[in-house]
């Protein structure tokens, strides 16, 4: 996994609620092979018209939101279905880091596992970021993971939470499934307690 | 001595599956019952990639759903390779890793959440994974289930485990009795539409009260089923004598000697009576009507006599953007009666409508009429089991003499993976579970309903308020 320590990058506002798996990644490409540029398929149908011509509307096509690497959206952010492609998609285009209010829990935990780390801010700081970041396209922040700060080049700086495990696991790049066969021995152990258990 | 402190549905199921949990919180939980469909290649080829082997095959199960054709058993009608090669390798993958996959020749063969629990294999108690978030449906028998994405797959095939920080809990309860023409699927859809699609988020919904109670086994998995279109975890419902009955003598379902160990032990699986949530949100049965979705989130429902919303009557600037957003897409205007909503097409199916009482209730509605004209109407089983069942029943008559297209078990027209789609602009009457932009293929309108609501509008050919219709058995 592709490890996450700071990263100072312009931010992308998605300045919706409720932004579905399925905006993010259409069903029609789920079937494509991870070895695919999923960032092709990102925001598909928001960016490209029926007939494949951009949206100029849409904020991914706007030059100066192009290289952002830190999404900001409203509250809900990856409901809807599990389709990890959704993160892939994400990867692939070169975001880094997602933040918003609240967060589609299997989303959340699909985008840790890719090395996106989905960072959780309260309502009106999310808010805050989504219009400095419309006020001034290419406005900028800086995510450092170590200390579990975002700040903005205004000085402001904000707090987030992450579950110590993950954040090893990020810092250093480690995949959760080699991290887990560690932890064989607990495995093993539960299962000969639970065969015991469905002997009796 | 203290007696032990009272603990919740949830707590019992998550504390007896913890292999471990950390300083932080994070648990890891074993898997009692992993469920895989034709989407799990990724997860595979993921497993290969890091030269693993699945660790406990025995206790996977694998069927195909979401890539299969419904208006035939054979794969290779499928024109795209891509959607053929994600069916296929389903086979191939479980074939190898000594897992047991149902085929499309297999007459257990279904949409896996509806298979598992009709053959007995979700059970109360279990912990339950499958790489789909409507794996919330299980939590109906009493058991922890959850969706989970396709690293998360891998990882559960290579160690029967999973990463889990606690959720918290949330109780609703509602109580009362339905009112006639009214269903499970009001029922939820209220529910949503009442504390939102990200309403429930980082927490696991017991559903409760007399309401819950007197659904049948198939009205709780429905409810279950959208559980995570209010952003929950997972949804369950406490196992009593419905469950009970309804379980037992399915073939997959524990028998004998182990049914009378295991029964016992089920019995203590409800919440205790003090036990504490943390949250409690009420509903009361006789506020719910036949509902319908007007725009393009679960959380978009209105009663079937209510009107389209009117954006600019909305005090909060987001809910009002995303609010006209909405009636653009879906092509309304404000203060049109819903009932003056002509559809196009409509889709009978689903994990979450796709069961035998499910096709019973839309039968009763379509008897003796026609759809109407101009309107192509679906029915799709949720399984080969649901099928013969419903064939053996005569409802396959009923529909295909009102002009339905009677077709094979699958996901289809929810999600439209396998390329059956609402043309762009096209409006349907849907019992799947999401109305998204585009969810049933590029410019589709989707609106969410009952199967007795989806059945009033292919014969009238609008939405329609089933209590209207006089119903024929």
């Amino acid at each position: 996994m592709r490890s996450f320590q700071r990263l100072d990058a312009a931010l992308l506002p998605i300045d919706r609620p409720n932004v579905d798996t399925d905006q993010i990644t259409p069903a029609r490409f789920l079937q494509k092979p991870r070895s695919n540029d999923f960032g092709e398929y990102l925001f598909r149908d928001l960016r490209f018209d029926a007939h494949g011509a951009e949206l100029a509307a849409f904020v991914l096509n706007q030059p100066a939101y192009r290289a952002a690497q830190i999404l900001v959206a409203q509250d809900n952010f990856g409901c809807g279905s599990s389709r990890e492609h959704a993160v892939w998609a994400l990867c692939d285009h070169g975001i880094r880091a997602v933040v918003a209010p609240r967060f589609g829990d299997i989303f959340f935990g699909n985008a840790m596992k890719n090395g996106l780390l989905p960072i959780v801010l309260p309502a009106e700081v999310v808010r805050g970021l989504l219009d400095a970041a419309l006020a001034a396209p290419g406005a900028r922040a800086i995510i450092d993971l170590e200390a579990q700060t975002l700040s903005r080049p205004d000085g402001a700086l904000h707090h987030f939470d992450i579950d110590a495990r993950s954040r090893h696991c990020l810092l250093r790049g480690i995949d959760e499934i080699d991290y887990t066969l560690t932890q064989t021995g607990l495995i093993k152990a539960f299962e000969r307690r639970l065969d015991a258990d469905e002997a009796a | 001595m203290s007696a032990a402190p009272p603990r919740t549905l949830f707590e019992k199921i998550w504390s007896r599956h913890q292999v471990t949990e950390q300083a932080d919180g994070q648990s890891l939980l074993y898997v009692d019952q992993h469920l895989l469909q034709d989407g799990s290649a990724p997860a595979f080829e993921m497993l290969r990639g890091r030269g693993l082997k699945a660790r406990a095959p025995q206790r996977a199960l694998a069927t195909p759903d979401h890539y299969i054709p419904t208006d035939s058993r054979d794969l290779s009608a499928l024109p795209d390779p891509e959607k053929r090669a994600m069916a296929q390798a389903l086979q191939t993958d479980t074939a190898a890793a000594g897992i047991r996959f149902f085929g499309l020749d297999d007459p257990r063969q279904g949409i896996i959440h509806v298979l598992a629990p009709e053959q007995g294999l979700s059970l109360p108690g279990a912990l339950i994974v499958c790489g789909d978030s409507h794996t919330s449906t299980h939590g109906a028998m009493g058991a922890l289930a959850f969706g989970i994405g396709a690293y998360e797959v891998a990882h559960v095939l290579a160690t029967q485990t999973v990463w889990q920080r606690k959720p918290r809990t949330l109780r609703i309860t509602i109580d009362g009795r339905l009112g006639a023409g009214v269903s499970a699927k009001d029922v939820i859809l209220a529910i949503i539409a009442r504390i939102g699609a990200g309403g429930a988020t980082g927490h696991v919904i017991e559903y409760a009260g007399s309401t819950i109670r007197s659904l049948s086994m198939e009205g709780r998995l429905t409810v279950c089923n959208m559980s995570i279109e209010a952003g929950a975890r997972a949804g369950m419902i406490a196992p009593d004598d419905t469950t009970f009955t309804w379980l037992s003598g399915r073939p997959e379902a524990p028998a004998g000697a182990q049914w009378d160990r295991l029964l016992p032990r089920w019995r203590q699986l409800p919440s205790d009576a003090d036990a504490a949530f943390d949250r409690e949100v009420s509903l009361r049965a006789d506020d719910i009507a036949p509902m319908v979705t007007w725009g393009n989130s679960p959380e978009d429902a209105l009663p079937i006599d209510a009107h389209v919303p009117d954006p600019a009557s909305m005090a909060d600037g987001t809910r009002r953007a995303a609010a006209e957003r909405s009636l653009a897409y879906m092509g309304l205007t404000p203060g049109l009666a819903l009932t003056d909503v002509k559809i196009d097409r409509v889709f009978i199916g689903s994990c979450t409508n796709g069961r035998v009482e499910d096709l019973r209730c839309a039968a009763d509605v379509v008897r003796g009429r026609r759809v109407a004209t101009g309107v192509e109407a679906w029915v799709v089983p949720g399984s080969n089991a649901v099928k013969l069942q419903a064939e053996a029943e005569g409802l396959d008559e009923v529909f295909r003499a009102a002009g339905f297209q009677w077709r094979f078990a699958g996901c289809s027209m929810c999600l439209a993976t396998n390329g059956e789609r609402v043309a762009p602009g096209q409006r349907c009457a849907s019992t799947s579970n999401r109305n998204f932009v585009g969810r049933q293929g590029p410019g589709s309108r989707t609106h969410l309903m009952s199967p007795a609501m989806a059945a009033a509008a292919a014969v009238t050919g609008r939405l329609t308020d089933v209590r209207q219709l006089q119903v024929r058995r």
